[in-house]
């Protein structure tokens, strides 16, 4: 635990130092955006309502999308620009998260301005008309203090949103507490997720009390409690980024190679495994972890990240934008002649082992009903109860089973995949949806059901290295073939089991001197 | 013509002494204050203001009243531009407020209205100098003329540091009637200013606000509803119905009045009058 807490610790400056960056560039955007909105909205009430309105259906988005759909709007806008300016739009990291963070920010800024204007008697502003102000005196010396406690209001919330918010910019390459968040999630390290939690939180926490100070301080004319509030904020920024630089690494020449890695355990490794083996021929790399699954094979063709496994099953559909499956020999050819012709991606390798669907049973069970293959299944299935992941049933392969083996169950249910896993443990389901190098097969004994028919497409992990680096592929080519299934399991277990937990590096180390 | 006119600079507070000087040789040249010359003021399908010919001389105290809707508040902002006419002029010593900027205009004239209107987030004593203020003057004169106004309007002098919202209705409204009279203004506007106010208090800041206005000489236009107020009060009475003048008189000569929109206004007052006179008889 406390070489968790302190890998989760070391972690932090870095991490910290970014969230703060991207929150306040986010939450300055926004307050640009909003402010001279608020203004031409103050005296419109159906302008006022129409953008207050169009605020709240952004606002209904959940953030995650939001992030999600930044990517793809920014890749096409990246190739109008690159066409007609001949420069890109960086898709990935600090751009979309800047924009999404700022448009989720909007709401409360908004609703804080325009109530804030509109709470001001009539008689008063009367009065400072009557006296002979100008627009720009009865706007500052009496429509922005008056309205100050409501418009800081909204400030609060937005900052407060935005900093949560921000640990979801993991999920689009940029740096942030989400990285501990999601990592720690995935391989279940409860220490980084507290860590990241706690971290955002104190953020929050700090920056609201401190613009509640200054702004009370300011309202009330106690410049001291003004000032504090104002000094918290500062010493904040300095304490951040002074960690972060007395904690930073040398830095090195150039663009270091980037490493890309979906957000599980798998992907955590092999990601680890393939740094280690550019840094042992003194390639810089950097890992760019807990990419969204749509994101990443984007990212690589975009060459926002160099490097990164997928699997075929995946890039069948995702990448050759392919609706039925073919043989898994097929598709490999396929994939290693269409990928660089489409998108400037290169096959660098098979590496073993599939991470393919597959549905599992515990062994006990299926020996006693005597159900070895799908076609087994299907015979008893109409009284046994099936446990999905989430996304399952809304999957082709679903469709597929059902057409080929006639599966009908005697209740369907879905779960978080941990979840799952423990409803076929723990006697509340009799099969489950499994990943085929999952960790957990072994461990916790399952029988993992054969596919006669062939109804199951591959899932062969493939190694990608993107248009920025081809030279990667060298280096890389000799993990062909290397990790078998077994092994992939075991390192997965390693990193997933909650006793004697490793790091995912650790089980890259330990994977890397099992190769085949 | 456009630019500060040398008759609407406001004066400085010292300048007290040589006020009545001013206002004489002003009045000799310039004997009209506020003239309402054919003006009109329309919106949408409705006349608000309905040609009005309308004279104020300097140094005079004039009531504006009417039913409700019948126009006096228009009339009285249109006097500093806080609305504008859509047909017509409306001169202030002489000079069409058109062509002046709307906000040195306004600096120019004192204005009060039934809400009062202190800014919560200023002291007493910022509400009061605001127009000095405003007009860049130094802070040693503005602390002077603080002190002054609060005497005038009969408040402790303490009451300078206090915030708005401790204050009494009727110390809200001399607080109000001191923020109008800070830059010394020639010109008074007062909108209902007593309004709200219980009728001891009501009557005791309107004593005070005549024996200021005798005493410092400026012009004051006064709307009130109250017919009563207008008659006890005012030297003149000018009685609007539905954006027209239709009575111009003063008070003595307003109760013979057989327009039917002055009988009616007359009526309840007078009655009330007469019944108290029968509890007393």
């Amino acid at each position: 635990m406390t070489e968790q807490l302190s890998r989760a610790v070391a972690m932090l400056p870095d991490r910290l130092a970014a969230h703060l960056g991207v929150s306040a560039a986010a939450l300055g955007l926004a307050i640009a955006i909003a402010a001279p909105l608020v203004l031409v909205m103050a005296g419109r009430p159906r302008l006022r309502g129409w953008v207050l309105a169009i605020a709240a259906v952004i606002q209904t988005v959940p953030a995650l999308a939001l992030l999600a759909l930044f990517y793809p709007l920014l890749l096409a806008l990246g190739e109008v620009t690159q066409r007609l300016a001949g420069f890109g739009v960086p898709a990935l990291g600090l751009l979309p998260s800047l924009l999404a963070l700022s448009l989720y920010a909007l709401l409360p800024l908004l609703r804080g301005g325009a109530d804030g204007l509109a709470s001001i008697p009539p008689e008063t502003l009367d009065a400072a008309d009557g006296i002979g102000m100008t627009r720009r005196q009865r706007l500052m010396q009496v429509e922005l203090p008056m309205a100050a406690p409501i418009v800081m209001g909204g400030l609060r919330v937005a900052a407060v949103w935005t900093i949560g918010a921000a640990t979801l910019a993991t999920t689009v390459g940029q740096k942030s507490l989400g990285d501990l968040i999601f990592a720690g999630l995935q391989i279940e390290d409860w220490a980084l997720v507290i860590t990241g939690c706690l971290a955002a939180a104190a953020l929050a926490i700090i920056v609201d009390i401190a613009l509640w100070r200054s702004e009370t301080g300011l309202g009330e004319r106690r410049w001291g409690k003004a000032l504090s509030g104002i000094a918290m904020l500062v010493v904040l920024v300095v304490g951040v980024v002074g960690w972060y630089w007395s904690a930073r690494a040398p830095t090195s020449v150039g663009r270091p190679v980037i490493v890309g890695a979906k957000s599980f355990s798998e992907q955590y490794i092999l990601a680890e495994l393939i740094a280690d083996r550019l840094r042992a021929r003194g390639i810089p790399v950097t890992i760019r972890s807990g990419l969204g699954s749509a994101v990443a094979f984007r990212a690589l063709a975009a060459g926002d990240i160099d490097v990164y496994v997928d699997y075929s099953g995946t890039l069948w559909s995702n990448a050759l934008g392919r609706t039925t499956p073919a043989p898994r020999a097929e598709m490999l050819a396929t994939l290693r002649r269409d990928l660089p012709q489409r998108h400037g991606v290169t096959v660098v390798a098979a590496l073993g082992f599939e991470n393919a669907y597959a549905l599992a049973m515990r062994r006990r069970d299926a020996v006693r009903l005597g159900i070895e293959s799908l076609a087994d299944l299907a015979v008893s299935s109409a009284h046994l109860r099936l446990a999905t992941d989430t996304e399952f049933q809304s999957r082709s392969e679903w469709t597929a089973l059902q057409a080929s083996y006639g599966l009908k169950f005697q209740r369907l249910t879905a779960y978080t995949p941990t979840l799952m896993v423990r409803a076929l443990t723990g006697g509340d389901a009799d099969v489950i949806t499994a990943f085929s190098s999952d960790g957990r097969i072994a461990a916790d004994d399952l029988l993992l059901l054969t596919d006669p028919r062939a109804a199951l497409p591959a899932y062969d992990a493939l190694l990608l290295v993107g248009p920025r680096r081809p030279d990667l592929a060298r280096i890389l080519q000799d993990l062909e073939g290397r990790i078998p299934v077994e092994r992939m399991r075991e390192a997965n277990w390693q990193v997933d089991r909650s006793a004697d937990k490793q790091t995912p590096g650790q089980a890259a180390a330990w994977l890397a001197a099992r190769l085949n | 013509m456009v630019g500060p006119t040398p008759a609407l600079a406001p004066r400085l507070p010292r300048c007290a002494d040589t006020a009545k000087t001013g206002a004489m040789t002003l009045a000799d040249t310039i004997p009209t204050m506020v003239a309402f010359d054919g003006v009109s003021v329309i919106r949408g399908a409705v006349t608000i203001i309905d040609n009005v010919d309308l004279a104020i001389p300097a140094g005079a105290f004039v009531a504006l009243t009417g039913a409700s809707g019948a126009g006096k508040t228009t009339l009285l902002r249109l006097a500093n531009r806080l609305v504008a006419a859509d047909a017509g002029r409306v001169l202030v010593e002489g000079v069409d407020v058109a062509t002046l900027d709307p906000v040195t205009l306004r600096r120019g004239i004192g204005y009060a209205s039934q809400g009062v209107g202190l800014f919560p987030h200023w002291t007493v004593a910022e509400n009061i100098v605001a127009v000095p203020w405003l007009l860049g003057q130094p802070r040693a004169l503005r602390d002077k003329r603080v002190a002054e106004l609060l005497d005038l309007v009969e408040l402790p002098r303490d009451f300078g540091g206090r915030a708005p919202r401790q204050l009494s209705g009727g110390q809200a409204s001399r607080v109000g009637l001191a923020r109008a009279l800070a830059a010394s203004p020639r010109l008074l506007l007062l909108d209902e200013p007593f309004g709200a106010l219980d009728p001891e208090t009501r009557a005791s800041l309107a004593d005070r606000l005549g024996v200021l206005h005798r005493a410092q000489g400026f012009t004051t236009l006064l709307v009130t509803h109250d017919l009563a107020d207008a008659l006890t009060r005012a030297e003149r009475v000018v009685v609007l119905d539905q954006g027209r003048v239709v009575a111009d008189a003063a008070p003595a000569a307003l109760i013979g009045n057989t327009h039917p929109a002055v009988m009616a206004l007359i009526a309840s007052p007078l009655d009330q009058a007469r019944r108290i006179a029968e509890l007393v008889g």
